[in-house]
């Protein structure tokens, strides 16, 4: 019995913004069973993952910490994928933004200026815009498919940040461990709460969120961005420019990724290291989505990808859960995600076979 | 008329391969097919003849099992059958041959075969092909890669892909659409040749030379009903054009006016098309004027789309002189810059171009030109004119809508035209540019755009017009036009036009040289 998907003819708003709750529970309730398998009582472990990290201030001080660089970026990709652009490679302008915007204090360690952080988050701003402008001049010009050459210079990137720091910019004074300097107080991001690591970029985030959000429904820019990812004959009727777009997206996305790339490096790390980032940048991939691609509902899909973070932290620590439990919460969520979409969008059909009454080797 | 078809099954009961009666079949809104009678005979050539939208296609769909008739009987070989899938139809012996082809580029021609008929022996099927090829003078090469055939070769493997099967029937639809007339000439022979060897073919055109050169009965339908069988060797191409588009059509029906000055003009415009789908546009001239509606009459598929799109400027011509607005030379800007010409656009697709189904109806205010009613600056959008403006459109072309934040697909289709039109009329062109304004919408929407853009023209804009609706251009047009295969042909005055000359003109005898090679040399 074959199952078809058919294409429903309207589908309703109220449920696009229920399927990302729909979507949470029944990772919960995978989870559970998860832990009952692996042999942990579910109930407590779901509560040592979801709860008991963010039962105290410091805890949530922490969330707002890991949402933070979770919101920009999904907010840049959010755009993109709005214009049917894959971005799928801010992991790396993540890494590149970090590289580009920690040169500045690696030649210059001990600088001291009230420009020096201003100008190493413009720097980071522009190493991500640029590692972003790669896929753009790729799909522009040979229509290159994004979603392959934005992901694979995300290993480029990881590479690159790698040879730099077990080498050229390698702490002289540091054991030969493969750290940077640790970065002047001139070019440190401001904490916000003294005895938490929360810091001036979380605000930055909610920045860039609502920049997005008024982009999006207030101006002509976002009008088209809008406009691209509709059909080609609608953006060509309306002299939407697609590859001016894809331009956009993709240089604009790799900037707010670098800007957090560089943000973490700053800010909670303090320093170049070879790892900067749990994936952030896919993470946000999910961000985006589960806040329906639109700023107000990417802010709270940021805390939850962060809780996720956290969860697999406080699990590997108390009950000696692997650190891969953030990932399978991730995975199911993104997926139970999806699936739920595509039933708000389509039904299934069960359909008989059809047997043939008159066949042509009844007629002799 | 309707008794023809029993008679016919009377006269040679054991040759009558098919036999279909009373096919209706409804689609929301639409009577595609009513109450058809078709009799196609064994070893016959049989022509499906008709306008876009007569009904051909869904009726070979129901025959070829892609839809189920509402009513009516189909007989195979004298058997009432019942046909619910293509795969039905192929295990009966009924192929078919669409106008786009479905083979896969990269492979080889037995390769694409080998995907219909996996159960035969690669090295038997390479014989098999060749054989066939041979037989029927296809001219084909089994291990060929398909992206080195041309488009007349590729549908010899697509009509291979079909013998194989040793079919009883082959339907082909519209197989010279995309054919070169040296292309068209062989295909004919393989069909003759097909037919000699006993295979019915049923032939879905509406170019009339190649029906009556090839066919040997035609069944002609009009707005889904059977009009006639007929014998084209019998006929002459003048009756079968009447009886396909209808004598109802007697010429003028709007009083002659008096035009102002030309406003638009377009001169020798031409594009080569890549794309085996697209028609080539050739030397194309023509001025409308002020005050005047210029219609372009034509079946669909003969350019009109392409045309559209060079005029809109969704695509830029060659020449910056190829088309002229109020003697400016429009051709290389694009849409949004000639849009500040004064020139509007109502597409042919009304959801998907012209509007987007989910977006609300203020939103779909912005897609026309956004800086006519100040509906936004180069960086600012103003929800509220937008509002305001698309208040305007809904009251002045009564549409009707549950509310202005509802997206536009929730809209009827006649709704959804009326406020694409008060759009494009909102914004005062000079010239308005308006592709099939009523296909597919109530009489009442129909009506209504209608005396909207007679009232336009009144007001001093030009208007010009493409439409397969010959009932349209006829009630709104001053002069019409006719375009087939990329060409356009001489306008003509409502007056001296009458269902046969257009009909003719429409399908392609007696389509006039263009008379402006003077000027390309």
């Amino acid at each position: 019995m074959p199952i078809k998907l058919v294409a429903r003819a309207t589908h309703s708003t109220l449920m696009m913004w229920i399927t990302p709750l729909i979507a949470l529970a029944l990772s919960l309730i995978l989870g559970g069973i998860l832990f009952q398998v692996l042999g942990y009582p579910p109930l407590k472990t779901l509560y040592a993952y979801f709860i008991s990290p963010i039962s105290d201030s410091y805890g949530l001080s922490e969330l707002f910490v890991k949402a933070s660089p979770l919101a920009m970026i999904a907010t840049g990709l959010a755009l993109g994928f709005r214009a049917n652009v894959w971005n799928i490679g801010a992991e790396g302008q993540l890494t590149l933004g970090a590289i580009t915007g920690s040169a500045l204090v690696i030649y210059s360690p001990e600088i001291d200026h009230f420009l020096a952080l201003p100008a190493i988050l413009v720097l980071g701003i522009l190493g991500g815009a640029a590692w972003g402008a790669i896929p753009a001049i790729l799909k522009t010009r040979f229509n290159t498919n994004e979603i392959l050459s934005s992901l694979m210079l995300v290993y480029v990137a990881g590479l690159l940040l790698s040879v730099l720091i077990h080498g050229p910019w390698r702490d002289p004074a540091g054991f030969g461990f493969p750290e940077s300097v640790d970065f002047p107080s001139a070019a440190v991001v401001p904490q916000l709460v003294t005895g938490t690591r929360l810091h001036a970029g979380t605000i930055l985030a909610l920045l860039i969120a609502a920049t997005g959000w008024v982009l999006l429904s207030k101006t002509w820019i976002g009008f088209q961005v809008k406009i691209a990812g509709q059909p080609i004959k609608a953006a060509r009727y309306a002299g939407v420019h697609r590859n001016r777009v894809v331009w956009w997206t993709l240089v604009g996305c790799g900037g707010v990724a670098g800007l957090a790339g560089i943000i973490e490096v700053a800010g909670p790390i303090g320093q170049l290291q070879p790892f900067i980032s749990p994936g952030y940048g896919f993470a946000a991939i999910i961000v985006a989505f589960l806040g329906r691609l639109h700023p107000a509902g990417i802010i709270p899909a940021s805390l939850v990808l962060a809780l996720s973070y956290l969860g697999g932290e406080s699990v590997q620590i108390k009950l000696a859960l692997p650190i891969g439990m953030t990932g399978v919460f991730q995975g199911m969520l993104l997926f139970f995600l999806l699936a739920c979409d595509l039933l708000v969008h389509y039904r299934l059909e069960f359909r008989r076979a059809n047997k043939p009454i008159v066949t042509a080797s009844q007629e002799q | 008329m309707n008794n023809s078809s029993s008679d016919n099954s009377q006269q040679s009961p054991q040759s009558t391969l098919l036999e279909l009666s009373g096919i209706t079949k409804t689609f929301p809104g639409v009577i595609a097919n009513d109450s058809i009678d078709l009799v196609v005979q064994a070893g016959e050539i049989h022509a499906l003849l008709g306008e876009n939208g007569a009904g051909k296609s869904t009726l070979v769909k129901i025959i070829y099992g892609y839809y189920t008739a509402d009513s009516g009987s189909v007989k195979w070989n004298g058997e009432e059958v019942k046909i619910s899938s293509p795969a039905q139809a192929r295990e009966m012996g009924i192929e078919m041959v669409f106008q786009h082809f479905s083979l896969f580029d990269a492979m080889t021609v037995r390769e694409n075969i080998e995907l219909v008929v996996p159960k035969i022996q690669s090295r038997t099927l390479s014989d098999q092909i060749r054989t066939l090829s041979k037989e029927y003078g296809l001219g084909l090469d089994p291990d060929r890669h398909v992206f080195t055939l041309s488009v007349g070769e590729r549908q010899r493997v697509e009509i291979a892909r079909c013998l194989i099967q040793s079919p009883k029937l082959l339907i082909m639809d519209e197989p010279t659409s995309v054919l070169t007339p040296q292309e068209a000439d062989k295909l004919f022979e393989v069909l003759r040749r097909l037919a000699e060897n006993g295979c019915a073919v049923l032939y879905i055109s509406h170019k009339l030379e190649e029906i009556q050169a090839l066919c040997h009965k035609a069944t002609i339908l009009r707005h889904g009903k059977f009009v006639a069988e007929c014998d084209p060797a019998q006929e002459d191409s003048r009756s079968m054009a009447e009886m396909m588009i209808g004598t109802s059509l007697t010429g003028a029906v709007k009083a002659a006016s008096t035009f102002g000055d030309t406003v638009f003009s377009v001169n020798n415009l031409s594009h080569q098309e890549s794309d085996e789908r697209s028609i080539s546009l050739k030397n194309i001239s023509f001025e409308v004027c002020a005050n005047e509606i210029y219609g372009i009459a034509g079946v669909a598929g003969n350019g009109q789309t392409e045309l559209m799109e060079f005029l809109s400027g969704e695509r830029l011509a060659d020449r910056a002189d190829a088309i002229e607005i109020g003697g400016k030379q429009i051709g290389k800007l694009g849409i949004r810059a000639r849009r500040k010409q004064g020139i509007a656009v109502v597409p042919e697709e009304r959801l998907l171009q012209g509007m987007i189904g989910s977006m609300s109806l203020i939103e779909n205010t912005f897609l026309g030109d956004h800086q006519v009613g100040n509906l936004a600056g180069n960086l600012w959008l103003n929800h509220a004119n937008a509002k305001e403006h698309a208040t305007r459109i809904c009251e002045q072309y009564s549409v009707k809508h549950s509310g202005l934040h509802v997206d536009a697909s929730s809209l009827s289709g006649g709704n959804l035209q009326k406020f694409l039109v008060g759009r494009e009329i909102l914004q005062q062109p000079r010239l308005l540019l308006a592709s099939q304004p009523t296909w597919g919408i109530d009489a009442g929407s129909q009506q209504s755009i209608h005396s909207a853009l007679l009232e336009l023209a009144k007001s001093g804009t030009a208007v010009l017009i493409i439409s397969p609706d010959l009932d349209e251009l006829l009630l709104l047009c001053d002069r019409i036009a006719v375009m087939f295969e990329g060409q356009l042909s001489d306008p003509y005055d409502i007056g001296d036009l009458n269902a046969e000359k257009i009909g003719l003109l429409m399908g392609g005898s007696n389509i006039p040289q263009p008379g402006h090679s003077i000027h390309a040399d």
